[in-house]
C-alpha cells in the first residue's frame, strides 16, 4: 500500500533486561516519535516490553531470496563450525 | 425503562470519588466509540488502549465510592443505574467526538490536567485514593504525551488539520475552566488533606497547554468566559445519548450478564 505520508517501520522489542530486541512486526507512522508511540500501544499492551526500537523499513537491507543457495547452503557443510568436537571436563560445570 | 434509578447518599467523600469515577467512565465510553473507527489501526488501538486505562480507573473509584457510602450500591450500579441529573462528570468529557481533532484536543485539555492532578493526589492522606492516584498518574502521563504529540502535527500540519484542531480548540475552550473549580463539598476533604485544590494546578496546566499550543502554530484561545455544571448534574446535551448507549442492556433486562 502506498502510504507517502505514514511510512513503515520495523517495531523491535526487547522482553526482559538482558535480552536482544527481537523483531515483532511492523506499522505504519508518520514519523519517528509516532511510530515509537503506535509501537507501545500496537505491541506492548500484555506487558511483551521493556524498551522499544522502531527503525524506517527502508533503511533496512535485505539479502535477496533468491540468492539462498550462495549465500546460506555453503554453510550447511561445515559441521566442524559447531562447537561441538570438544569434551568439557566434569569440573567446568554448565558453560 | 423497567429499572429505576439508584439512590446515592452524596456525602463529601461519595461524591469526590463518583465525579473522578465518571470523568474516567464517560472519557473512556468516548474513546470507545472509536474503536474500529480511528483514521488508522494504530490510532485505532490507542485509542482504544486509553479508553480501558480510564476504565479501569472508573472500576477503582466506582468500587471505593460504593465501600464508603456502604448502601449495597457497586460499580455497575452506579454506572448503569443512574441518571444524567446523577452524573456527576465534567462537561469537557462527555462533549461528542466529533473528528480525529477534537477527539485529541478534547483527551489533551484533560490529560494535561490529570497528569498534574494524579501526580498531586499521590500525596492524598486517604490511602485508597493515593494508591488510586499513582496507578492513574502513568496512565494520564501517557494520555498526555500521545494527545500533545498529534495536537503538535495536527496544529503544524496541513491547512486542513490546522483548521480542524483549531476550531476544536476554540470550542472546547469554555469547558476547561471547571477541572480548576472547588465548592463547599470538596472544600471540606481539601482541608483534611484527602483532596488536594487543583486551582493550584492551572498555573502549570496553562504553561504546559499554551507551550503545545504554540508549539502547534496555534492560536490560544482567548475567550475567558467558562461553562459549568457538570459536577452539580447539569448537563449538556450530549450525556444523555451516550448514557442511553451505555445503559441501553442493564435497563432493558436488568441484572444481565454474559
Amino acid at each position: 500500500m502506498a502510504t507517502p505520508n505514514t511510512p513503515l517501520w520495523e517495531v523491535f522489542i526487547r522482553s526482559r533486561n538482558g535480552l536482544a530486541h527481537k523483531h515483532v512486526g511492523s506499522l505504519h507512522a508518520a514519523d519517528a516519535t509516532l511510530a515509537l508511540q503506535a509501537a507501545r500501544d500496537v505491541y506492548t499492551r500484555r506487558g511483551e516490553g521493556l524498551s522499544i526500537w522502531v527503525v524506517p523499513s527502508n533503511a533496512i537491507t535485505a539479502s535477496d531470496p533468491s540468492e539462498k543457495g550462495m549465500m546460506f547452503e555453503p554453510a550447511e557443510s561445515k559441521i566442524y563450525r559447531h562447537p561441538t568436537f570438544y569434551d568439557v571436563p566434569d569440573e567446568v560445570g554448565h558453560m | 425503562m423497567a429499572v429505576a434509578n439508584i439512590k446515592v447518599s452524596e456525602t463529601p467523600l461519595v461524591l469526590y470519588a463518583l465525579r473522578r469515577a465518571d470523568d474516567a467512565l464517560i472519557l473512556g465510553h468516548r474513546l470507545s466509540e472509536w474503536c474500529g473507527h480511528a483514521p488508522a489501526l494504530e490510532e485505532d488501538m490507542a485509542l482504544a488502549n486509553m479508553g480501558l486505562d480510564l476504565l479501569g480507573q472508573a472500576r477503582e473509584l466506582y468500587t471505593y465510592a460504593a465501600k464508603v457510602e456502604g448502601a449495597g450500591n457497586d460499580e455497575d450500579k452506579f454506572a448503569y443505574l443512574r441518571d444524567v441529573r446523577q452524573y456527576r462528570n465534567l462537561l469537557l468529557l462527555e462533549q461528542p467526538n466529533g473528528d480525529f481533532a477534537r477527539t485529541m484536543a478534547r483527551q489533551f485539555f484533560y490529560a494535561a490536567f490529570a497528569d498534574l492532578y494524579w501526580r498531586a493526589m499521590m500525596a492524598s492522606s486517604d490511602p485508597t485514593l493515593a494508591a488510586i492516584a499513582a496507578k492513574s498518574e502513568k496512565e494520564s502521563a501517557y494520555h498526555l504525551r500521545h494527545s500533545s504529540e498529534w495536537i503538535v502535527r495536527l496544529g503544524d500540519g496541513t491547512e486542513e488539520s490546522h483548521r480542524r484542531v483549531q476550531d476544536a480548540i476554540d470550542d472546547l475552550w469554555a469547558y476547561t475552566g471547571e477541572m480548576f473549580a472547588v465548592d463547599d463539598s470538596e472544600r471540606g476533604l481539601i482541608d483534611a488533606g484527602i483532596a488536594i485544590d487543583p486551582a493550584a494546578l492551572k498555573s502549570r496546566w496553562l504553561k504546559t497547554v499554551t507551550g503545545v499550543i504554540s508549539e502547534a502554530t496555534l492560536r490560544p484561545p482567548s475567550n475567558n468566559w467558562m461553562q459549568q455544571g457538570g459536577r452539580s448534574g447539569s448537563h449538556s446535551e450530549h450525556l444523555g445519548h451516550l448514557l442511553s448507549e451505555l445503559q441501553s442492556l442493564q435497563r432493558t433486562f436488568p441484572g444481565t450478564t454474559w
